[in-house]
């Protein structure tokens, strides 16, 4: 009811170099107190110590106004998946809260050498331990594994034991690029950047394969940038002087491809939400606006400047039956329904939505013994439907949402972008 | 390339549902996108016809027999008594078991959490047996932590409406030791599942509890109505299981925001437009239109920046009130902000409000005027576009919240317009 501000008004603002200079206070005015982010809220319905997305949004805000004002701990068990943020019919800056005031509990309220700090800093720095893994990717995949090791990881740094580590692709997307001389088309008047982010690389080249052969198809010219994390890892745990130095780079090089005339896309959503909304919401670096304004998640990208529906018309594959869900982190950027809507048109392939819950994992939250339980009893939903569906193999864009898939119902999970390959690209 | 459809409904309140509903029926491919959740999940979950006219008067018997009645421009006169009937079918239609009313045309009068008895046309099953006008002894049952609900307050009040039956109530504490302000999802999540909860130093499963701390209560009462979180996905099985521990008829009594009886409905309507086919994109803004002669030939969508057109040939504006985002204002005046549609209203602030808070507020009854198509108009009655219509509580002319008529206006002008839209096609 009042004449809301749209988060485009809201100034960039540097939260790293001075987090308590920020004014989030039109938008913790602009709280009608309707609660509907409580009720979206997955951690509130299960865990009894955590206040709301209401509390832990727009109330701190207004209490962290005052002096000597501590952060309440339970920020540390907002799990970021944002569905507080999606919801919010009145442009309440959610996720720019939680991620301002995490990053100023973890700066001023948590010891550098507990535990738990450093657990933090190594699960949000996953691209560091990605990239040693991916030197030994054999050894890696078995020694993150191995008994023992996981024995002192549980102990040692609350990395709970019933977790799988994923497995270390033997060649990760950047060699694989190299190795077939980069771009196979050129077109200046279709260019893409393509943000990859960690996991595509390191774990699940097939994905990133799967894009490169499906824009290729469709005649695009792909610049594959130097990139670093996009720090989604980084604003859940409040590392946002980690993510800020991974930002830089990003912004640098993304801009650099924008100048060549490329939009910028991604194929995991937490990657594309953060160079949409976090980047700009959290940091004032130059050419952020500009790489936000560029970017898009794959399929969007498609489903825009492509008639999909014409190209696969006819087509046909021979896929398993799929039991998809939407990542958090895409209903956020309002892409949720847009894999079963392509999938609809294709022959021989049925995609079943297995209903809109969180998964619970939330990038590094279960990763941590304190919120496996919670993580777990958040996916239950998830689980029980997929169990339900036709299919015995998942599907979603998230990486991590397919870990937790994986991990509750033992299915192997596809992206949606490889139902497309299988589609629309005749093999060699 | 746009995103391409038939109809493209704007908003994803109950108008706009019932419009891609109605329009799916005329055979037309329909897109709904919405920016955000409507206010449906901060409504009761009662849908209400008419309970008073827009003098005042009431509460109103037969909502049906009074609509006939009311002024040239009310919303349910554009749209016409026919289409108000054919959206209440397709309503039971759509939810089937979980709503009752049905069967009569006449307003049931259902007590609710701030003590008020509201006449309405539909409630959910979960309320059917504590209708007022249902005989029995009636214990209402609240939880300490839940202020919204006083227990004994409610019964006061049922009883000094003269009900021939007794009515009491208790306050007690939700067994498990949950926060103060654990969310109505808190609470449903645990009846749901049944999950166990510590009580008196042991645990046992949380509907075996909650029975147990109201049976000291139960005294003969023939039904007991809780505040309504009884589960969500489960519900029926949670009210069964309590009420067969009872022994008494178990009902729910409709709350304030967050409503989950109100979540169930949304829930269960999105359910059935997946069923029938209609695609649904939530999450980003309608922001823009390009016309060409005098219609809409594109809107366009703001994805997190970037401009995505939608193109169709109808569509259909259902962007919801004041609360929903459709109707804003400023210090210059009183706008819709998508297609800048006419709102009339006195260029004097001041003569927007009257001075009680209860008074008969002149900015109640903004939102934009129509023809008997649902055309919005403009200042000289002519339609702002030949293939747009508007829905629900952006339209103007009526009071939702005085005459309790906010979810049967939503839904007989979304239906209506809907099928008008799906037939042009
Ligand atoms: C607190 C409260 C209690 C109520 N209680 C009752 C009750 O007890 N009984 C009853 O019958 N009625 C009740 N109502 C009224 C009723 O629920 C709704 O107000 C009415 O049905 C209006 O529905 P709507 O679809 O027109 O709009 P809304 O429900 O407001 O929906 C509008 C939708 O449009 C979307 N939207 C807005 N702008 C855009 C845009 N630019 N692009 C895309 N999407 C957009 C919004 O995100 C929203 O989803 C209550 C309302 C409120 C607020
Ligand atoms: S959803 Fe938005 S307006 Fe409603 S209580 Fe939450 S923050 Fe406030
Ligand atoms: S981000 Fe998710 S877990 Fe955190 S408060 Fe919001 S809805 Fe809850």
């Amino acid at each position: 009811m009042s004449d809301s501000q749209q988060p485009s008004d809201f100034e960039p603002v540097d939260v790293f170099a001075e987090t308590d200079g920020m004014d989030l206070r039109p938008g913790s005015d602009d709280c009608y107190k309707c609660s509907t982010c409580d009720t979206n809220c997955p951690v509130a319905e299960v865990d009894d110590d955590f206040p709301g997305p209401k509390f832990q949004g727009p109330e701190q805000w207004r209490l962290k106004r005052k002096d000597d004002y501590d952060i309440d701990d339970s920020i540390t068990d907002c799990s970021n998946c944002l569905r507080c943020d999606t919801s919010c019919p009145s442009e309440v800056p959610l996720s720019q809260m939680h991620n301002t005031a995490r990053s100023q509990y973890v700066d001023n309220q948590m010891s550098k050498l507990s535990v738990e700090y450093i657990r933090n800093r190594i699960l949000s720095n996953y691209r560091t331990s990605a990239y040693l893994a991916s030197l030994f990717p054999r050894t890696a995949t078995f020694v993150m594994n191995f008994g023992p090791v996981r024995w002192v990881m549980e102990k040692g740094l609350g990395i709970p034991s019933e977790r799988d580590f994923p497995e270390f692709a033997t060649t990760t997307f950047r060699q694989w690029w190299k190795q077939r001389g980069g771009a196979q088309v050129q077109n200046p008047d279709k260019r893409v950047a393509y943000f990859h982010g960690c996991y595509s690389n390191y774990n699940t080249p097939e994905v990133a394969k799967a894009l490169v052969h499906v824009y290729e198809e469709l005649g695009y010219e792909i610049m594959v940038p130097e990139q670093k994390c996009s720090g989604t890892p980084m604003f859940a745990n409040g590392m946002l002087s980690d993510a800020r130095r991974h930002a830089e780079t990003n912004v640098e090089n993304l801009t650099a491809a924008i100048e060549d005339g490329a939009d910028i896309i991604a194929s995991c959503t937490s990657c594309s939400l953060a160079l949409r909304q976090e980047y700009p919401e959290l940091f004032d670096i130059d050419g952020i606006e500009d790489v936000s304004n560029h970017t898009y998640d794959a399929l969007e990208y498609l489903r825009i400047y492509e008639d999909l529906e014409a190209e696969l018309e006819g087509a046909e594959v021979d896929f398993p039956d799929l039991a998809y869900h939407a990542p958090c982190h895409s209903r956020n950027q309002g892409l949720d329904g847009q894999a079963l809507e392509l999938i609809e048109n294709i022959d021989g392939v049925m995609a079943e939505d297995v209903g809109d819950s969180c998964s619970g994992i939330s990038g590094t939250y279960g990763w941590k013994t304190e919120h496996y339980d919670v993580s777990m009893e958040i996916g239950e939903e998830m689980f029980e439907h997929m169990e339900h569906a036709e299919g015995d193999v998942g599907m979603t864009e998230c990486p991590t949402c397919a870990m937790q898939m994986e991990h509750g119902t033992g299915y192997e999970i596809k992206h949606p972008l490889e139902v497309l390959e299988a589609a629309l690209v005749s093999e060699e | 390339m746009a995103i391409e459809d038939d109809v493209l409904v704007i908003g994803g309140g109950l108008a706009g549902i019932a419009a891609a509903v109605g329009a799916h029926e005329q055979g037309a491919r329909v897109r709904l996108v919405s920016h955000k959740q409507s206010t449906m999940r901060q409504a009761s979950g009662l849908i209400d016809l008419l309970g008073y006219t827009p003098n005042g008067d009431g509460p109103v018997v037969d909502p049906f027999e009074a609509i006939e009645e009311l002024p040239e421009g009310h919303p349910y006169e554009r749209a016409g008594l026919d289409a108000v009937r054919a959206a209440m079918d397709m309503f039971d239609d759509a939810t089937g078991e979980m709503y009752a009313g049905s069967h009569t045309d006449k307003n049931a009068l259902v007590p609710t959490h701030g003590g008020a008895i509201k006449p309405t046309a539909r409630y959910p099953d979960s309320a059917a047996p504590g209708i007022a006008s249902a005989h029995g002894d009636t214990l209402f049952v609240g939880f300490d932590s839940m202020i919204e609900f006083d227990a004994p307050v409610a019964a006061d009040h049922l009883a000094a409406t003269g009900v021939p039956y007794e009515t009491d109530g208790a306050t007690i504490e939700f067994p498990g030791n949950l926060r103060d302000d654990a969310k109505v999802t808190r609470f449903a999540h645990l009846l749901d599942r049944d999950d166990e909860v510590a009580v008196d130093g042991t645990t046992m499963p949380v509907r075996t509890a909650l029975a147990e701390r109201v049976k000291e209560h139960i005294d003969g009462h023939d039904r007991v109505g809780f505040p309504a979180v009884l589960g969500d996905d489960n519900a029926a099985e949670v009210r069964a299981e309590l009420a067969d521990k009872l022994g008494a008829s178990v009902f729910e009594v409709p709350m304030g925001p967050p409503s989950l009886p109100g979540l169930r409905l949304e829930d269960r309507l999105y359910e059935y437009l997946h069923e029938i086919g209609v695609r649904v994109s939530t999450g980003n803004p309608i922001v823009d239109v390009e016309q060409a002669n005098g219609e809409i030939d594109r809107v366009v969508g703001d994805h997190t920046g970037r401009e995505v057109p939608y193109k169709a040939q109808q569509y259909i504006l259902a962007t919801g009130g004041l609360v929903g985002k459709g109707i804003d204002s400023d210090r210059e005046g009183v706008y819709e902000p998508v297609f800048d549609c006419h709102v009339p209203h006195p260029a004097d602030r001041y003569d927007w409000f009257e001075d009680g808070a209860f008074d008969d507020h002149e900015f109640a009854r903004f939102g934009v005027p129509v023809d008997t198509e649902l055309r919005p108009l403009d200042a000289d009655n002519v339609p702002e576009f030949e293939n747009l219509r508007a829905a629900g509580s952006v339209l103007g002319g009526y009071d939702f919240p005085s005459e309790k008529s906010g979810s049967g206006v939503s839904l007989a002008t979304g239906y209506a317009a809907g099928e008008l839209a799906g037939d042009r096609v």
